[in-house]
């Protein structure tokens, strides 16, 4: 019963996490069938689904393998080109638009998975903050190759140049990735249900990841290298297993956005997305995934609500920012919540006290 | 000097000149030969030489600062070692790194203590079992029922092992908030989850009252009895040392000066004058 109780911890936070999701996603359809929530909130749905991914996608390297990432703006990035470009040459040989998105989600995850797994490879051996400083290059160097990029399709299949646009499309060819003009997308597939169903995913694979013999791996050499390597566990492949499944949410979140736009080019995807991302997983808690999903929240649609603000706004944004950063780490009001709390945790925690009082006088 | 792999000796070498009476006719589960490492120009540990029975509970002593827990580094491959060979079941662990050691055979505890803080006592436990169970990434994310299996022998064993120390009840507690008695004996028990052929504790008494102590004494002893593995371990407790070690092996500046029984040890002149200062010899 103790240890039920002390166990359901993490359990509980988990469920409260699924079910906050699911009753914010609830409301938001009720209200879009009902009365409408504005075309303001309903431009914002999609990019906030896929800033909640990647804000979780970081938090996953950030707070549950302690590792710092500077670049996964980058990983969106790659997964915003590449999986709307497979997304427009499947048009014609996959008619049913939620497959497409998601074979796209698949294959941008993949690709992103890909390229990290790479930069793991030699930074993920080292033990400091080599990491930060290879994704923050990782990201630059990702948009300037987005930038110079020019792909096409036409009869006689793929066409790629660099730099120039040499591509020669025969009649009735498409562009698909139009060098610093970005991706000229007109079919906007990605869906609010599909951003749903996205983070309910990503939320699934990180919770199982965490709760499992290799999340159990992860952390262990998050806490104590020397200690987790006398025990047999391999720190680099640990520390890789997470970053590669971040790099791969982070790839499908960035074709759910990049499908929800009608064009889109690689500076949005720059290093100060990079940081916004950071923002959100350090101000929702590191290693808190409700944290995370709140706060992508807020931090998405303040900006546009910020709007009558006008040039203003971004400074209003950034007291925003600094008061709710003060307000959580205020020893007042973390008493407060921490006294209101307690009162249902007593139960349970007497038992353990009891048991270490006891241990104490063997 | 020699890398290359000695003959395997046919008269087991145990760290005393009494041998075990379950160990005689087996070959020693650990041999150190004429290892040494150097920092810098610095000569931490020279000549070491220490032979371990399969089931034997041997003592590394010595002053504070004499090489006996960079002895531990050296077998545990924390450190490289500059010179000689060491020999785990008779296989040479050269080219070893810690991990690979530790799946070989050696798990260790610490002088400093080194949980897994921010976890509970029972995922310590379970991380120390890693390479014991084998669900992957695969089945884990989609909860295969692979992955239930392996959790719930996982589960239950680490709640067997934790039952040596009769920590069974802290299972969910945090590893970090448990009295410092009771994060030593999380140590040896997540080193006990490797499934060890050699048992390396670090001072395991530290910070601990004369009955805490006792009680550690008699653990050590059911934890060989039971597991049937050897033990090497470095203390300063002398009550502990001469109550269980059948070997001894003392260690100054680096170099053994002596080796033997506990009551050997005790009279040894070398000793004595390292521990209490120059003779009139010095």
């Amino acid at each position: 019963m103790k240890r039920l109780a002390t166990m359901k911890k993490s359990t509980r936070n988990n469920l409260f996490t699924y079910a906050l999701v699911i009753a914010a996603f609830v409301v938001v359809q009720a209200l879009r069938v009902g009365p409408g929530i504005g075309s303001m909130l309903e431009g914002q749905l999609i990019p906030i689904c896929a800033y909640v991914t990647m804000a979780l996608a970081l938090n996953l390297v950030v707070g549950i393998s302690g590792e710092l990432s500077l670049g996964h703006a980058g990983f969106m990035s790659i997964g915003a080109f590449a999986g709307s470009a497979f997304a427009m040459a499947l048009q014609d040989s996959v008619g049913l638009s939620p497959l497409r998105l998601a074979l796209a989600m698949v294959f941008g995850a993949l690709i992103a998975a890909v390229l990290g797994f790479l930069i793991g490879i030699p930074v993920l051996r080292l033990n400091g903050d080599y990491l930060a400083i290879v994704t923050l290059a990782f990201g630059e160097i990702i948009k300037s190759i987005a930038t110079n990029v020019y792909l096409g399709m036409d009869g006689n299949g793929l066409h790629f140049s660099f730099l120039n646009d040499t591509m020669d499309l025969s009649d009735g060819g498409v562009e698909l990735i139009r060098g610093p003009m970005g991706v000229m997308n007109s079919q906007r597939i990605s869906t609010f249900i599909a951003g749903f169903v996205l983070v309910l995913a990503a939320l699934t694979i990180i919770f199982n990841l965490v709760n499992s013999r290799t999340g159990r791996a992860i952390m262990a050499a998050r806490d104590n290298r020397i200690a987790a390597e006398s025990v047999g566990i391999s720190v680099t492949k640990y520390k890789m297993i997470a970053f590669v499944t971040s790099a791969a949410l982070a790839g499908a979140a960035g074709t759910l956005y990049g499908c929800s736009q009608t064009t889109f080019v690689a500076t949005r995807f720059d290093f100060n997305t990079s940081i916004l991302i950071l923002v959100f997983v350090v101000l929702g808690g590191l290693g808190n995934m409700w944290g995370s999903v709140i706060a992508a929240t807020a931090l998405t649609i303040l900006p546009e609500a910020l709007r009558q603000f006008s040039e203003l706004r971004m400074l209003v944004y950034a007291i925003v920012l600094i008061l709710v950063m003060l307000a959580t780490n205020n020893p007042t009001l973390r008493g407060f919540f921490t006294r209101l709390f307690r009162r249902e945790r007593e139960g349970a925690d007497a038992g353990v006290r009891a048991v270490k009082g006891g241990g104490g006088h063997e | 000097m020699s890398n290359k792999r000695p003959e395997t000796k046919l008269v087991p070498v145990p760290s005393v000149n009494k041998i075990p009476e379950r160990d005689v006719d087996k070959s020693p589960i650990l041999e150190a030969q004429h290892l040494g490492i150097d920092f810098g120009g610095l000569t931490a540990v020279n000549e070491f030489n220490m032979a371990i029975g399969r089931t034997e509970i041997a003592g590394l002593i010595g002053p504070n600062g004499a090489g006996k827990t960079t002895v531990f580094n050296l077998l545990t491959k924390v450190y490289q070692p500059t010179r000689g060979t060491i020999l785990l079941d008779g296989m040479d662990t050269h080219n070893m790194n810690t991990v690979q050691v530790n799946r070989a055979g050696i798990a260790r505890t610490f002088q400093n203590i080194r949980l897994f803080d921010n976890l509970s006592v029972e995922d310590n436990v379970k991380i120390g079992m890693h390479n014991a169970i084998h669900s992957g990434v695969l089945s884990s994310v989609l909860r295969l029922p692979s992955y239930w299996r392996e959790e719930k022998i996982a589960h239950e064993r680490a709640l067997e092992l934790l039952s040596i120390f009769d920590m069974q009840d802290l299972a969910g507690a945090k590893a970090g908030s448990l009295p410092y008695g009771a994060q030593r004996r999380l140590e040896i028990v997540r080193a006990l989850g490797t499934n060890p052929s050699l048992l390396l504790l670090d001072e395991p008494a530290a910070g601990m009252n004369p009955s805490e102590t006792a009680e550690l004494m008699e653990n050590i002893v059911k934890i060989r009895d039971t597991f049937q593995i050897a033990i090497l371990l470095i203390e300063h407790d002398m009550s502990l040392v001469m109550g269980i070690c059948e070997g001894i092996c003392v260690l100054n500046f680096g170099q053994i000066i002596a080796k033997g029984t506990p009551t050997e040890i005790q009279n040894n002149p070398e000793v004595i004058k390292a521990y209490l200062g120059g003779g009139k010899e010095a």
